[in-house]
């Protein structure tokens, strides 16, 4: 290798080896990430399909692989993994449709309509939106326990559907924005009323955003941990993430290849559906805000 | 303004109704309605005056009883709770603001009709009027419930955090067994002056900031790195290539937080037993020693964010026009130097404000500090974890230690910092803002 610094610096290659030189150093900088990148998904997927439960004994040679872990989280009835999944699609389903309904409307008033106090409401939501809700967790702890909501499924849904609103408004109001209005305004000459135009005009172009509204508002459950930590105690209560991560917090090395195949589960749908919108993604969250 | 009554009476000569005094409208508007009724707009008034009186004999009572005990915060140990003393309190500010805007807005309404009559305005009938009001109150009816949802699931528990920071409510000052009281700056200064506190408030945020500048520093540099390189248009595959370079970002967060605080384990880790011992003989601490946990949670956290970035870096890389570097060869530029005058001035103008929330997103990044040893490993002579950063903190103090209080002080701190960053962030909505860019 040194040599070969050497003799670049001294210019001793035509124009043409320098550069398949180059190239071939890119290739290896990028094989060192590939392996880097892979090797903690490769070795939890392999941890994931080993019989033996226990990290100290664990082997990653696909010889003895198996799909006990997974089978156990389905069918053993000590195994919460189908509860917590039946609570987070509960939670995930309400959520999406709350908060999608709620998010249009809002971004429909401030895309379409110039009112008093817009701009104010405006700001209040690009202010809103830098603070994630986790920052009052003292507050929404105590709160939570006083009325009675703390250890309850909707006392987390609420708190997601609130906390989502400004950002997901910032998202659809930014797509509505881009739709001419002279669309509006002609049905508003036909007389169209305001909900007629809102619901048979803007709500079908506006499609596109509202699915990765829905689809990202349906998705966010399945991978927060915090929120859930906070608000449920129960196992029963527990949804996926939380539920989890108590594997491998109760008796670390014993649970972790159950840990690892329940999120295998969780991770690759998530993955595919990330990978495959993923210029929707971080375009639109790029001109919304980042992912809290 | 006597040229614009001039000019208005030039325009409505017919109609103008110089007597219609909008100050006169304005004043019988401090009792709600009665502006309206002055402006001829009979059921308008009626209805405001009914919506004002209902809300004012409704609400009177609760909001003096609540901002009293907002004061008091109870005075009755066991009886009273002050917990609910102060969110009585708080949905009382909320409504009197709400009183208050409500009202204001009546007195405004009154004064701009009047102005509109003197000059020459005519209300229309009945049903005119009634599609004119829904036409303006729509709006507000579309943003109301999610308004409100904000109201209470936000800014409700935003506002009950930065009033908790002034009380004493902690572990052996809990309310319904006792009364709070307010302390005033106490608690912050508490944090600034004891020992222990402050030893561990100034190692925590000096450990913060750090950890933002140096984690969300290298993921950038990372990203930007990588994305240079597969923007060569020598290299083959470059779609793969993205793909995985992108996957990191796509694995959910906790996932990978979670293998990777097993990789890194002291005794039992393959990064310890595949790697390290058999390369030097000797394992790592990495969550038994604070800094090879500092070292390691940054590189978790590099291998966690890069992605993302070098995916926006990528797209605007490729925008880039290609006159940029021919002109550049032409004058005999290095690649250094079109770096540095080309590539980097266009990836920082185009991303610099999401870059900004980067950082602000690895200042208040728990689910890293938490799942990976859980702030740990503990340090002697402070209340935190030597990885602890002031939002997991905040986070200890709540549900370990029941200092409520104090963790409400230092969130408070945690939001002015952030505020300062949203400051940042708004001068460059304001610099795009001109509609629509938000």
């Amino acid at each position: 290798m040194s040599k070969l610094f050497e003799r670049m610096q001294k210019k001793q290659f035509t124009r043409k080896q320098r550069s398949k030189i180059e190239v071939g150093l890119i290739y290896l900088i990028i094989a060192i990430m590939f392996v880097i990148i892979f090797y903690p998904l490769f070795w939890a997927f392999a941890i994931s399909m080993n019989t033996s439960s226990n990290l100290y004994t664990a082997s990653l040679s696909p010889e003895n692989w198996s799909l006990d872990n997974y089978i156990w989280l389905f069918t053993n009835p000590r195994s919460d993994y189908l509860l917590w999944y039946r609570n987070t699609l509960f939670v995930s389903s309400v959520v999406t449709v709350v908060t999608t309904l709620l998010v249009s409307f809002t971004a429909y008033a401030f895309s379409r309509y110039r009112f008093r106090g817009r701009t104010y409401g405006l700001y209040a939501f690009l202010l809103l939106q830098m603070f994630p809700v986790l920052m009052a967790m003292v507050a929404l702890f105590i709160l939570l326990n006083t009325i009675g909501l703390l250890d309850n499924l909707w006392g987390l849904i609420l708190i997601y559907i609130g906390g989502g609103i400004p950002m997901n408004s910032f998202l659809v109001k930014g797509y509505l924005d881009t739709l001419p209005k002279s669309l509006d305004e002609s049905a508003k000459m036909d007389g169209a009323g305001h909900f007629r135009i809102f619901f048979q005009i803007l709500l079908p172009l506006a499609k596109p955003i509202l699915s990765v509204v829905a689809l990202f508002n349906f998705m966010a459950p399945f991978m927060d941990f915090i929120l859930p930590r906070i608000v449920l105690r129960s196992p029963e209560n527990f949804t996926l993430a939380l539920g989890l991560y108590n594997f491998v917090n109760a008796q670390f090395s014993n649970n972790f290849s159950r840990f690892a195949a329940g999120a295998v589960l969780i991770a690759i749908p998530i993955a595919s559906v990330y990978l495959v919108l993923q210029k929707y993604l971080i375009s639109g969250l790029a001109s919304g805000a980042t992912k809290g | 303004m006597p040229t614009d009554e001039n000019k208005n009476k030039f325009e409505h000569p017919v109609n103008a109704n110089l007597d219609h005094s909008p100050k006169k409208a304005m004043l019988l508007s401090l009792i709600p309605g009665m502006g309206q009724i002055y402006n001829k707009r009979l059921i308008k008034g009626i209805i405001i005056f009914v919506l004002f009186a209902a809300f004012t004999v409704m609400m009177v009572e609760f909001i003096a009883s609540g901002l009293q005990g907002l004061i008091t915060l109870g005075t009755e140990p066991r009886i009273d709770d002050s917990r609910v003393f102060l969110i009585e309190g708080i949905l009382a500010i909320i409504f009197t603001v709400f009183y208050g805007v409500f009202y204001y807005f009546n007195i405004q309404d009154a004064k701009i009709e009047a102005r509109r009559i003197r000059d020459g305005w005519r209300a229309g009938t009945v049903m005119e009027n009634f599609r004119n009001a829904w036409d303006t109150a729509f709006p507000y009816v579309l943003i109301g419930p999610g308004f409100m949802l904000l109201i209470f699931v936000v800014i409700l528990p935003l506002l009950f955090m930065a009033f908790l920071a002034f009380t004493n409510y902690n572990l052996y000052n809990a309310p319904p067994r006792n009364i709070l009281q307010w302390v005033g700056f106490d608690n912050f200064v508490r944090l600034v002056t004891i020992g222990e506190w402050r030893t561990t408030f100034f190692s925590v945020l000096s450990w913060t900031l750090t950890w933002t500048f140096v984690a969300t520093t290298l993921s950038i540099a990372l990203a930007m790195f990588l994305a240079i390189l597969t923007n060569d248009k020598r290299l083959k595959g470059t779609r793969i290539i993205r793909t995985v370079l992108i996957l990191p970002w796509a694995v959910p967060g906790f996932v990978t937080i979670i293998i990777f605080s097993a990789l890194f384990n002291d005794n039992f880790g393959a990064i310890n037993t595949d790697i390290i011992m058999p390369l030097f003989g000797t394992s790592i601490p990495w969550m038994s020693s604070v800094m090879w946990s500092r070292i390691a949670i940054i590189m978790i956290q590099v291998w966690l964010g890069f992605p993302y970035v070098y995916a926006l870096f990528s797209g605007v890389l490729k925008g880039i026009s290609d006159d940029w570097y021919e002109a550049a060869d032409m004058d005999g530029a290095t690649k250094w130097q079109k770096f540095i005058n080309i590539t980097f001035p266009h990836l920082m103008f185009a991303t610099g404000p999401i870059l900004l929330t980067q950082y602000t997103f690895n200042f208040n990044n728990f689910n890293i500090i938490y799942l990976f040893n859980e702030g740990g490993p503990a340090v002697r002579g402070q209340s935190a974890g030597g990885t602890d950063i002031l939002i997991s903190w905040v986070y200890n103090l709540t549900f370990t230690n029941s200092q409520y209080s104090m963790a409400a002080a230092i969130s408070l701190i945690l939001g002015l910092i952030v505020a300062t960053f949203a400051f940042f962030q708004f001068r460059r909505s304001r610099s795009f803002k001109d509609e629509g860019n938000f």
